[in-house]
């Protein structure tokens, strides 16, 4: 188990480290940040002073090492248009990233989940075919448009949502969290939808064909065969075999919350990383793009090892084989 | 003699196919006593898991039982609501499957598959139902039951996970043990342990088992009578050494003729020529007749129907008219 974890661990370094190479390329090939920094009357002297204070005139193989240095600090330099440590920049946009992909995973989980079941459960029945029908809107549906109807609706025509920003916000220490107040709640709720519905209409999807597998095996017959209510069957036997996969998508999944937050965020103008992201794209602010490609790589890396290493708890066969061959 | 445990009279099983209706048991009836064991053998298809599947409630549809009646201990269980029909599966009606790999469910330990199935129908509590089901593995042949309760099912070998299946199928008690292939999917050696098991069972606890197999060896070894199955219908049934030893059926002929023996010299086995029509196509009469040595018009046209020959019963029209003769 130990050496298992220990070799998991050494080959997420190694993807960090090639994904660090590639966010440092970007300082290479996105042109010039000295042009984008200063005005057209800056003179050339000038432009050289900032090239050496920001080190951008060192060989390239110390500009790499001087930069995986500090990355793996977590200090990812200064934003061009900020003028402001990145990683204060995102840590201060992180809180409001995080509790929005929270969100959206806890309602795609909650909802897919139970209406996942129900379809399986009760498949002939009118309500689970209006949810497979609603499961292909939300696949097919792209997130910004979703979005933009949702603001439609609620916030423009009835009124009752805000359309965008984070509401109120608590501050608890570095944190700051929407969850406490009433406005902070309400501009939770659009934003958590657009963003995980894609995630609930996959969830509901894998759990309704996964529950009409599981009920055809064996162990259910003969679970069955033993008298077992109904009830202990469906929701005992067949559901805890069919949380496996929903675990490993779901867990995947928050990478991918994470990082199409992007959208969801330029659309409710919700001041998490995102938005910060794009625009730091709009004003080629390299420093914190290369920062947040290694963060999202980090999310994706991390949430791999924890879900490898949670299957293991789930699945006892695993935790067998997985000893063995430790 | 006293009531029979399990009365099943003339059970018809349909299936509903997008050709029609298909029947996959029509007009089948047997009893077995109390402490009896009934062995059913039959090729592929004959109807055996069908017949045991709808005496513990368990087909699936499209299937349905579409005639006759079963009886447990004198009550009708064919048409039950399904909440009483499942108090009854488990408690009075054990049954066991073919393959002890996946009849467990993975992500459980055994015992909490047995104490889960002992409190779901006796009112004991925790610690009681734990006690049973370490008693229930060491009645089955368990080593060292308090350990290997905790273990899961993937630590067991498919003999050891077979027994924990057959203890799963006894924890409550139950009249009848129905038993769909129990030794199938395991080495010889452990057929032999698996079947003298649930032979012991059945004489200790007085339980009727349905022994449901294609093995003839496992059938002489283990039943009290016999049932041989062809296309849906007994063939023919009796006490378990008539029927081996003085097969009367042509087809349970050709079965017994079939089995390999020690004994037996350079003798070839006798093989049954064609195969078991399918179930859309069931011939005119009797359904044996385009594979039977011995067919005869009236077979083509008129259906046989199950007539006592001495403590046997048999469907066939040589046994009609001119009894000694015709056998010969």
């Amino acid at each position: 188990m130990l050496a298992f974890t220990l070799r998991r661990i050494v080959q997420a370094i190694a993807v960090m480290f090639a994904v660090g190479i590639i966010a440092f390329s970007m300082f290479r090939f996105a042109g010039d940040p000295v042009n984008q920094m200063v005005g057209q009357d800056t003179t050339i002297a000038e432009r050289e002073a900032i090239r050496r204070s920001l080190g951008l005139d060192d060989p390239v193989i110390l500009q790499f090492s001087h930069y995986a240095a500090n990355a793996a600090q977590f200090k990812f330099g200064i934003s061009y248009q900020f003028r402001l440590p990145v990683t204060d920049l995102l840590i201060e946009r992180m809180p409001a990233t995080l509790e929005l992909a929270i969100c959206a995973t806890v309602f795609a989980m909650v909802f897919g989940i139970l209406m996942g079941v129900y379809s399986a459960l009760k498949r002939d029945t009118v309500l689970a075919k209006l949810f497979q029908a609603v499961s292909l809107v939300g696949i097919s549906l792209p997130t910004f448009l979703i979005g933009i109807l949702l603001i439609y609706l609620f916030a423009v025509t009835l009124g009752w949502l805000p359309s965008f920003g984070r509401g109120e916000v608590v501050k608890l220490g570095w944190w700051t969290t929407g969850l406490l107040t009433l406005s902070g709640l309400k501009a939770l709720i659009m934003p958590s939808i657009t963003l995980g519905l894609f995630q609930m209409t996959l969830i509901m999807r894998l759990v309704r064909a996964e529950m009409l597998e599981v009920l055809r095996t064996d162990y259910i017959r003969f679970a069955r065969a033993r008298g077992l209510t109904t009830r202990a069957i469906h929701f005992g036997h067949a559901l805890k075999n069919t949380l496996i996969p929903v675990i490993t998508v779901a867990g995947l999944q928050f990478g991918s919350v994470i990082a199409f937050s992007i959208i969801t965020e330029t659309v409710f103008q919700w001041p998490g990383m995102g938005l910060l992201f794009v625009q730091a794209v709009q004003n080629v602010d390299i420093p914190i793009m290369a920062a947040y490609l290694l963060m999202v790589s980090l999310i994706f890396v991390t949430i791999n090892l924890v879900v490898d290493i949670l299957y293991t708890v789930v699945d006892p066969r695993l935790r067998a084989t997985v000893g063995r061959a430790a | 003699m006293t009531e029979p445990v399990l009365s099943v009279r003339n059970l018809q099983v349909e299936f509903a196919s997008r050709r029609g209706t298909l029947r996959a048991i029509d007009d089948v009836s047997f009893d077995i006593a109390k402490g009896e064991v009934l062995g059913v053998v039959g090729e592929s298809g004959a109807g055996k898991s069908v017949t045991g599947l709808s005496v513990i409630g368990l087909i699936d549809p499209p299937g349905r039982i579409a005639g006759g009646e079963i009886r447990l201990a004198g009550l009708r269980i064919d048409n039950l609501p399904p909440e009483q029909m499942r108090r009854i599966r488990g408690k009075r009606i054990g049954m066991i499957f073919q393959d002890p790999l996946t009849s467990l469910n993975p992500l459980y330990k055994v015992g909490d598959q047995i104490v889960e199935t002992i409190r779901t129908h006796l009112n004991l509590s925790e610690q009681a139902a734990r006690r049973r089901a370490i008693d229930l593995l060491a009645e089955v042949g368990i080593p060292a039951p308090e350990k290997r309760i905790d273990g899961y099912p993937h630590e067991f070998s498919g003999g050891m996970r077979q027994r924990v299946v057959i203890a799963l199928a006894i924890c409550a008690e139950p009249e009848v043990i129905i038993a769909d292939e129990p030794t199938t999917a395991l080495d010889v050696s452990v057929q032999a342990q698996i079947i003298s098991l649930i032979k012991r069972l059945g004489r200790d606890h007085g339980t009727a088992v349905m022994l449901v197999t294609h093995d003839m060896g496992v059938i002489a070894e283990t039943s009290d009578r016999v049932a041989v199955m062809y296309a849906g219908r007994i063939a023919e049934i009796g006490p378990v050494q008539d029927v081996v030893r003085n097969p009367l059926h042509p087809y349970a002929k050709g079965l017994m003729g079939a089995i390999p023996t020690l004994a037996g010299e350079d003798k070839r086995l006798v093989q049954i020529p064609g195969s078991m029509p399918r179930l859309s196509a069931i011939p005119r009469g009797c359904s044996f007749n385009p594979r039977c040595a011995f067919a005869f018009d009236r077979c083509r046209v008129e259906r046989p129907e199950p007539q006592p020959r001495g403590a046997q019963s048999v469907a066939c029209h040589l046994y009609d008219t001119v009894p000694a003769e015709s056998a010969a």
